[in-house]
């Protein structure tokens, strides 16, 4: 369990806006700002935040699909950056993705079989024509589609449908780890159980790691064996499922969590809510120090000077913060 | 009692390439002055299309809202005028809706689409009306109100974009507030502003609310009764506690039991709801949840009536009391 697969190490990435003709001097997003984590082999590690924190920038670094503007992202040990095209192309089998939004990431001229058929095809996994129909096959059944699924195209399904096609086609690769950006948050509540089952079955049946990325803190909880909390492209809090949610640690992370609502009035009655102050500020122009303090209810003079370090203050258990 | 608004049999229906879709099926429901009243159900279930009806802002030829009443103070708003009808959108009932980006007027300043509302319901002047307006601002929690006036909604962020809506919904003080989804597109942190913001003007100014929601947790903080709403019919209906607690409808008891909660201990496998959501062009007669249902029995192929289970609870399930006696038991 405890061999990493995935390392990010000091990961970075800025986008330079505002080379437009009105504006003045370029500035620059700061998105991704030194980030640090790993996967280890067989876990669920969850990514958590709210929207512009960074957490789908840092999946699309790891999928190659942005060049870091610094740091490392290794997978098996190897640097990615320094791959050559054939060798990436090779890496891009092992790290699959799920988008969020199972509509806009099927293409709606083909069918399921086709949509399946493809990737095995193009990446040479199996060139037989026959048994790639029987692969397809096999792959809407792992999924809990049936065979006359893939003669349907994408709008003939419903959205949960839609997205058992889309893990049937990050399985087709046979990967090693599957970046899950936002899996369930496009659908209906009564369909997102049924995924997430699926997604903890296939885990075990095939032994997948998974980054799940999301905003919804209870199915993070429920899905990840780790949980990583950014806020405003920086990692405030890692620890164990258990220690995060029951021991939070840092302001962020307290915050979040009770703004959660709970199906239960007589609960929600009852319950303390911390209301954070403020929004989130712009990357743009993060604040000085902890990039926190604006919204902090414990900020000090110091929080606004210092950038307080991701440290570790129980085993096993860091946080970002002068007074965790 | 008075009902501030009471909805009966009320009937809208789209044509479409498929068919006949009936997106508000017979649904009967009412708000009671200053009380906040949910419709949850998920995506396709007729609660927005519930709003829209009472505003009168389906949209014609392809919807039609086919029959019922909706009483307003007594009066039955579709058999108003169109002319009678703009008296009472914004002035008696207004809406706050799901995408603030899309809902308001991107070439108009914020000044403007607040103090228009003011100037044609309220007949103020161009002066009282900017007066009002910062006032407003000001109420919803947006700093430095005088500035913003003459900002655009792009200069807003998504979280001061909805005290804005809010804020244009109670410029001309209405009785109540129809919001659809109002936090659906806001951050964590962000909802629970805005959804405090909303509960404490509500009860300040004695406003009547409907949160139309998918979000369950968002209805136990919020709401004192509700109902729930599957392939456009009202299945289940009851003040919020007894919802919550004592579950009377498959559906409903089968959402309650899918989401993760964070107050619970983790449980190891979720208990979803089977199968697909329903095809409101194909609905087999009878009732819709059935094809999904662990309870079915024989009588399901006819549609069951939203009868009580307790007073002020009621259910549309021929099995209800077979859910009373399992949790009995």
């Amino acid at each position: 369990m405890s061999e990493a697969l995935l390392e990010v190490q000091n990961l970075v990435k800025h986008f330079p806006v505002g080379a437009g003709m009105f504006s003045g001097p370029s500035a620059v997003v700061r998105a991704v700002d030194d980030v640090s984590f790993t996967i280890r082999r067989g876990e669920t590690l969850g990514l958590v935040g709210e929207s512009g924190c960074g957490k789908t920038t840092t999946g699309r670094c790891i999928l190659q699909l942005e060049r870091p503007t610094s740091g490392r992202v290794l997978f098996e040990g190897v640097d990615l950056a320094t791959l050559g095209d054939a060798a990436l192309r090779a890496m891009r089998r092992k790290v699959q993705v799920i988008f969020q939004d199972p509509y806009s990431s099927l293409n709606p001229r083909m069918t399921i079989g086709q949509i399946l058929a493809e990737p095995l095809k193009v990446h040479g996994i199996v060139r037989d024509k026959a048994k790639r129909a029987a692969r397809v096959r096999e792959l809407l059944e792992q999924v809990g589609l049936l065979p006359q699924h893939a003669r349907r195209y994408p709008h003939q399904l419903s959205g949960g449908q839609r997205q058992r096609v889309g893990i049937a086609r990050a399985l087709a690769m046979e990967p090693a780890l599957i970046v899950c950006d936002e899996p369930v948050s496009a659908l209906d509540v009564s369909i997102q159980a049924q995924i997430i089952n699926l997604l903890e079955d296939l885990q075990q049946r095939l032994g997948l790691t998974y980054l799940f990325i999301a905003h919804d803190l209870s199915v993070v909880r429920h899905i990840s064996d780790r949980v990583v909390v950014m806020y405003l492209g920086k990692v405030v809090e890692v620890a164990d499922r258990q220690a995060l949610y029951e021991d939070p640690l840092h302001p962020y992370t307290r915050a979040l969590l009770s703004a959660v609502p709970i199906p239960d009035p007589a609960l929600e009655a009852r319950r303390e809510h911390t209301v954070l102050r403020g929004e989130v500020p712009s990357p743009l122009n993060p604040p000085s120090g902890c990039v926190f303090h604006p919204r902090c209810p414990r900020a000090q003079g110091r929080c606004s000077a210092e950038v307080p370090p991701l440290r570790e203050i129980k085993p096993g258990h860091r946080g970002a913060c002068h007074f965790a | 009692m008075a009902s501030l608004l009471e909805v009966k049999d009320l009937r809208t229906s789209f044509l479409t390439a498929a068919g006949i879709v009936r997106a508000v099926d017979g649904v009967s429901w009412d708000v009671q002055e200053g009380e906040t009243v949910a419709l949850v159900g998920e995506s396709g279930c007729g609660k927005s299309v519930s709003a829209l009806s009472i505003m009168r802002l389906v949209a014609e030829p392809a919807g039609r809202i086919e029959a019922g009443e909706v009483l307003y103070k007594g009066r039955d708003l579709l058999k108003l005028s169109e002319e009678q009808m703009r008296g009472i959108r914004g002035r008696e009932i207004a809406m706050v809706f799901q995408e603030p980006m899309t809902s308001l007027n991107p070439v108009l300043s914020i000044g403007r689409q607040l103090t228009e509302g003011l100037e044609i319901h309220l007949k103020m002047t161009p002066h009282e009306a900017r007066a009002r307006a910062v006032e407003l601002l000001g109420m919803v929690g947006i700093p430095d109100p005088q500035r913003r006036l003459a900002q655009y909604p792009h200069h807003f962020s998504g979280g001061m974009r909805q005290r804005m809506m809010i804020a244009m919904a109670l410029a001309c003080n209405p009785s109540l507030i129809l919001a659809d989804e109002p936090t659906t597109a806001l951050d964590v942190t962000i909802q629970a502003q805005i959804l405090e913001l909303m509960r404490d003007l509500a009860r300040r100014l004695g406003v009547a609310m409907l949160i139309i929601t998918h979000n369950l947790g968002v209805v136990a903080r919020y709401a004192d009764r509700v109902n729930v709403m599957y392939a456009g019919r009202i299945i289940e209906q009851a003040a919020a506690g007894e919802l919550y607690a004592n579950p009377r409808h498959p559906y409903t008891l089968g959402l309650l039991r899918s989401v993760p909660r964070l107050d619970e201990p983790r449980r190891a496998r979720l208990d979803p709801i089977q199968g697909q959501p329903p095809d409101l062009t194909r609905l087999s007669p009878g009732c819709a949840f059935a094809p999904r249902c662990a309870y079915r029995v024989e009588r399901c192929a006819e549609v069951p009536p939203l009868e009580d289970v307790i007073p002020g609870h009621r259910s549309a399930c021929w099995e209800k009391l077979r859910l009373v006696k399992e949790k009995a038991a």
